[in-house]
């Protein structure tokens, strides 16, 4: 469809002119005109809402919102071509089968051996041995080997080396959806664990021996401690409600040794919500202070994400500090339990504060134990109350305590926003289905590639330049301030208001830091060679030695690579007033903020949501002149402007 | 006076010091005239705390059995907790340290008593004089001139002695302009903008009261600034309906009719008690230790700070904007011109010039736009955030100026040759200092006072080496270019640098600073060792070659 107006939300005097193609798997607006042209990308998979508005002068708008927080909003001239788009787009993102869905066609052109190998990257035995397991106190157990047991958990599973599989069998019948205690997390220094598990079918008085002795023999396998923390992660009101559906939670009097603690963490309605209500803050057009503070608190949704860091901490203060062991539930174990659990595990162990770590860490807690991505983050088409932002809350958890502990963690912000893209965008097979049952029967492995062989593949651009694996603030458990410090948390506006570019700081620290460490690197390098030639050389003339060696000039210009790094930088509508003065400035057209909104490449030169594309846009031939070269440095989109307005950091 | 007679117990043993995130210390208490030293007696970990009676904003006391604790709050914002055994010597104490931070004379001040340690290189109180900014203006223009008409402070007591005007006004003219504007703020120069001339004049309002009075040199003295067939921006800094009213008092506004090459723009800016109630409130949610996270935010919406961060730095965008991008002229006022006016100028110079985001340029800055320009600093500062007196003239204005460069600071943290740690020292120093240089409101009381004289400036101290290394910016890269800040909510933060500076643990985030100073350290070390090779190999290389030659 042509001459569609792309509308930034920001200053409504912007509108770009272009083009709209519907390929099978992304919706592409190509700008006219201009002649590095500018394109948007957006993946079917990551459309969460498409609304038709009423037709106005100008045209039919639709507004198309993200998952990833993008927000498109498009003026299309004729309402039969926007009644069109909007009946194609509805029906493609939402597709029924797996197989519609852009892992099963996105070939990043990598060969069957490589695939394997990017599959091998995270490996959970290898990361249960890591822990220390199995050991004199933890075994493994093949209980669940054809997922007999629990459908929704993995085929290896860790349990005290005491237990049976008859008690096994017998807890998780005890268990809703037969989620039964398992090992998450293993401290080797004093033997205290973190163990997972769904609600106990108590009802009011309901026991269960196999259940009683399990918790038992989790408390033993840590003989330095006499009792063991059972953690539920719901407020009790919920637990209790739970009771009169045979549900609930366990009784102490029942259980030998147990220190039963509730910690308020709200159910996934609740977080669906508040993100909504959040969202709608994030969106408004120029929200005053007051609405967007008033906003915020009234979404609820840093008070939550507070919620799950204090049951996290709570966690690893028991398992650090008090050796003990913990059970933690919540009502099916697989949202807030995940969340807690990784949380905790974060805390605890410097491991998964690195980029393979924190991978490990994911598939552990989340994919492994069955979280339900499929249906959480809506993939295919299911019941809209089974959609909510889970893990999006624990990549924010880890991001609050990046801002706390800025020389803790490996990598940086940016790896955390991808993964929040690709949990969404189903480029990668990782977080298909709901359990690992159901990804095997698909054979994701063979039909799909893993995310995390990409992250990695493209490591460097997510490292934390302030991160050294022998700083003190890298080691060992961190201690993030519990409350009183309600004001730690902050709103965290490079994810939710991501494609805004004009919010965010316009220079980036991290980025420069980069930049200097890079050209540190190369510094190093040359040093060494000039030692070397220098010694030769001196050598030489010390033997009077005259060899006509063609010495290569290696000296290279060094530069700091920021200089592309160009940042956009034009003025906002800082006032109305100045609209009605009629301006002979030939600048006019440049008033508002240029920056490249709603591309979703600036970020990311070397994300292959991008670069896949080239292999998709069989269809649209405009668009092969400027394919981008997969993993190659894209220069920054927003390079071409005003150069007065660009603020370079040259070196 | 003799500060003995004020001091009835000059030393308590036994006290113990109480501090957030510290465990509490017990040591020796001290009082002298200026100061209130504790000093722990402890062998192995000595500590001395040494603090201005003048940073004191509001002192408590208490009593438990004979025990007696006074907390004593600062205008930095710190609280710290003092137990002191014996109800006398509490009191005693207490009395002393009220009477002591509440000197009425300013004479008595200590730094009229302060006595430096370090050697002055540069004196500071000659470091930015008019004459120099002006030799830096006439190398671009010859459409300004230095006039010396309020050398005696006789024609606007809150001018300085020189001013820049355009050059076809004479001083004739400009005394009756004064009498035409509030407190006799006559419009000045206060920015030329190098790229296309435009410049940014300030002033009072014009005394037009309710029958629209009008003054034919003002409306020349303002169009003298305009290319012909150009038009300008008249940016008052109050609500229309504020604006309007103050034209019963005697003030008012331009009339287009009067001055139909200008268009004027209101841009609401709050001043005094709303600015003062807005800080208190802040910083007492800062302060609010309970676990609520709702409470939290809707605290900091209550307080309004950071309604006001972005009202200022809209206006100052907005003067900016008009400059650069409209290639107009511009001319701030709101009603005296001390206040938010100096809010929108000297904001606008740090979007516009880059000169301005250098160390050297700020303190220019802070000097043209503020102590020259007459911001009343001593009424402005007499009390901070903890402060009970309620005086009309008590305001943060100063410290909203500082918070909103912090703002721009943070969304380009390579463009500013300073630090944070340089903006919360120039705070410090505003409300509670051992230099003359924040005294007084306005030149001709400083003259008075004989501050050059008396007392050590500021600037003395903070630009040698020992002490600038610790205000420098490590991602400093000069940026040449005109910085637009966001002014969206989600881009405004809190200041955590001054309002949770007491009461977080900093710990981590000073460990960063470290990490990020060794990184670019150790780079530039590598640069200059390559460079010193790259230079030596290149010198043996050409003995080779000229042996080769032989």
């Amino acid at each position: 469809v042509e001459n569609v107006r792309l509308l930034d939300r920001l200053s409504s005097r912007k509108a770009t002119l272009g083009t709209l193609y519907l390929t099978a798997t992304h919706v592409i607006f190509v700008e006219n005109g201009s002649e590095a042209r500018k394109e948007t990308w957006v993946l079917h998979s990551q459309i969460s809402s498409i609304e038709k508005q009423a037709t106005t002068a100008t045209g039919c708008p639709l507004l198309i919102r993200c998952k990833n927080f993008q927000v498109i909003q498009l003026v299309i001239p004729q309402e039969r071509d926007c009644h069109d788009i909007y009946i194609s787009l509805i029906r493609l993102a939402r597709p029924v089968k797996y197989e519609e869905l852009y892992c099963f066609s996105f070939n990043p052109k990598l060969d069957k051996e490589e695939r394997e190998q990017g599959w091998k990257l995270v490996n959970l035995t290898e990361e249960y041995n890591r822990m220390g397991v199995p050991n004199n106190y933890w075994q493994i157990s093949d209980v669940n080997r054809d997922y007999g047991v629990c459908d929704s958990y993995p085929t290896e599973v860790y349990v005290p080396r005491s237990v049976t599989a008859h008690i096994i069998v017998g807890s998780s019948k005890f268990r809703s959806r037969r989620r039964f205690p398992a090992l998450s997390y293993y401290c080797k220094d004093n033997n205290a664990s973190i163990c997972r598990s769904s609600q106990p079918l108590s009802g009011f008085s309901a026991r269960c021996l196999e259940d009683e002795q399990m918790l038992q023999a989790i408390r033993k396998a840590n003989p330095g401690s006499d009792f063991l923390y059972v953690v539920d992660t719901r407020p009790k009101l919920n637990a209790m409600a739970n009771r009169a559906a045979g549900k609930g939670y366990e009784n102490e009097d029942n259980y030998s040794n147990i220190k039963f603690q509730f910690i308020g963490i709200e159910n996934i309605h609740v977080m669906r919500n508040s993100l909504q209500k959040m969202l709608e803050v994030c969106e408004l057009k120029s929200p005053s202070m007051s609405d967007f503070l008033w906003g915020l608190e009234n979404s609820g949704w840093l008070k939550h994400i507070k919620a799950i860091m204090d049951a996290g901490i709570f966690i690893a203060k028991a398992v650090a500090e008090e050796g003990v062991s913990v059970l933690v539930h919540c009502s099916d174990g697989w949202d807030r339990t995940a969340q807690v659990c990784s949380v905790a595990s974060l805390l605890l162990d410097p491991y998964y504060r690195t980029v393979k770590g924190f991978m490990v860490l994911i598939e552990k807690d989340w994919v492994s134990f069955g979280h339900k991505f499929n249906h959480r983050y809506g993939n295919l088409d299911g019941d809209p109350k089974e959609i909510s932002p889970v893990i999006d809350q624990f990549l924010e958890c880890v991001w609050q305590l990046m801002e706390q502990f800025p020389c803790a963690f490996e990598f940086n912000e940016r790896f955390l926003i991808h993964i929040q893209h690709h949990i969404y965008s189903c480029q990668f097979g990782n977080f298909l289905c709901n359990s690992q049952k159901e990804r095997r029967e698909l054979k994701i492995q063979e039909r799909t590639y893993s995310l995390w062989a990409h992250l990695w593949k493209n490591r460097v651009d997510y490292l934390n330049p302030l991160y050294r694996a022998d700083h003190s603030q890298t080691r060992g458990t961190l201690c993030p301030q519990m409350a009183p410090c309600n004001f730690l948390y902050k709103f965290w506006s490079g994810m939710y208001n991501r494609f805004e570019k004009g919010l965010h700081p316009r220079q980036s620290v991290t980025d420069y830091l980069m930049a200097v460490k890079e050209e540190t690197q190369q510094l190093e390098e040359e040093l060494e060679v000039l030692r070397e030639r220098l010694a030769n050389l001196q050598k030489s003339q010390l033997n009077d030695y005259k060899v006509k060696s063609k010495q290569q000039d290696r000296s290279k210009q060094l530069g700091l690579s920021t200089s592309d790094n160009s940042l956009a930088n034009t003025p906002q509508e800082y006032s109305n007033d100045l609209k009605s003065f009629p301006s002979r400035s030939p600048s006019q057209g440049d008033e508002e903020d240029s920056a490249l909104i709603l591309t979703q490449d600036n970020l990311k030169s070397s994300d292959p949501d991008l670069s896949a594309a080239s292999d998709q846009e069989s269809g649209v031939e405009d668009l092969s002149c400027r394919s981008p070269s997969g993993g190659g440095c894209l220069p920054s989109e927003d390079s071409g402007k005003d150069s007065d307005e660009a603020v370079f950091l040259a070196a | 006076m003799e500060f003995a007679e004020l001091i009835k117990t000059p030393r308590a043993d036994n006290v113990a010091l109480h501090r957030p995130f510290y465990p509490a210390v017990e040591g020796t208490l001290c009082l002298t005239g200026h100061h209130l030293i504790f000093s722990s007696r402890r062998q192995d970990n000595a500590e001395e705390l040494w603090l201005l009676h003048s940073n004191i904003d509001s002192i408590e006391k208490r009593f438990v059995g004979s025990l007696g604790t006074i907390i004593i709050k600062c205008k930095d914002l710190r609280i710290i907790q003092l137990d002191i055994p014996g109800m006398e010597e509490c009191l005693n104490i207490a009395s002393s340290i009220e009477a002591l931070s509440t000197l009425d004379s300013v004479t008595l001040m200590y730094p009229f008593f302060y006595r430096p340690m370090f050697e002055v290189v540069e004196d500071g109180w000659r470091s930015f004089l008019p004459d120099q900014e002006f030799e830096l203006l006439s190398s671009a223009t010859d459409e300004w001139r230095l006039s010396c008409i309020n050398k005696e402070f006789s024609v606007c007591p809150s001018y300085p002695p020189v001013v820049i005007v355009p050059k076809s006004i004479d001083d004739e003219a400009l005394r009756k302009v004064a009498m035409f504007r509030h407190g006799s703020r006559f419009p000045v120069l206060s920015y030329y903008h190098k790229k296309n001339g435009m410049v940014m004049m300030r002033s009072s309002q014009p005394l037009t009261g309710t029958n629209g009075k009008r003054c034919k040199e003002d409306e020349k003295l303002i169009n003298a600034t305009l290319r012909p067939g150009k038009r300008g921006y008249i940016i008052d800094t109050r609500s229309l309906n504020v604006a309007q009213q103050a034209r019963a008092k005697g003030g008012g506004f331009e009339q287009e009719v009067h001055y139909p090459q200008w268009r004027r723009i209101h841009k609401c800016i709050e001043r005094f008690n709303i600015l003062q109630e807005s800080l208190i409130k802040l910083v007492e949610a800062c302060n609010d230790q309970s676990h609520n996270m709702d409470r939290w935010l809707s605290k900091l919406e209550a307080s309004n700070w950071l309604t006001h961060i972005k009202e200022i730095l809209t206006a100052a965008c907005l003067a900016a904007q008009c400059i650069d991008r409209e290639g107009a002229s511009v001319l701030v006022h709101g009603t005296e011109g001390t206040d938010s006016t100096l809010q929108v100028t000297s904001l606008a110079q740090i979007i516009l010039d880059p000169r301005c985001r250098t160390i050297r340029g700020f303190e220019s800055l802070v000097v043209r736009e503020w102590l020259q320009a007459g911001h009343p600093f001593q009424q402005r500062c007499a009390q901070s955030a903890y402060s009970n007196s309620k005086q009309k003239w008590e305001a943060p204005v100063f410290l909203l100026f500082l918070d909103c460069v912090w703002q721009i600071l943070r969304q380009f943290p390579c463009s500013f040759e300073f630090n944070e740690q340089f903006l919360i020292m120039l705070f410090e120093h505003a409300y509670a200092s051992q230099f003359g240089t924040f005294l007084g409101n306005n030149e001709s009381e400083r003259s008075k006072l004989k501050l050059p004289q008396k007392t050590m400036s500021l600037w003395s101290w903070v630009n040698r080496s020992e002490e600038l290394c610790k205000f420098q910016n490590p991602l400093f890269e000069a940026n040449s270019l005109v910085i637009w800040p966001s002014v969206a909510p989600q881009s405004l933060q809190l200041w955590e640098g001054v309002f949770l500076r007491w009461n977080r643990p900093s710990k981590f985030l000073d460990e960063a600073q470290e990490e990020m100073i060794s990184i670019i350290k150790y780079n530039k070390e590598l640069q200059a060792k390559v460079n010193a090779l790259r230079r030596q190999l290149a010198e043996l290389e050409t003995d080779d070659r000229m042996q080769e030659n032989l």
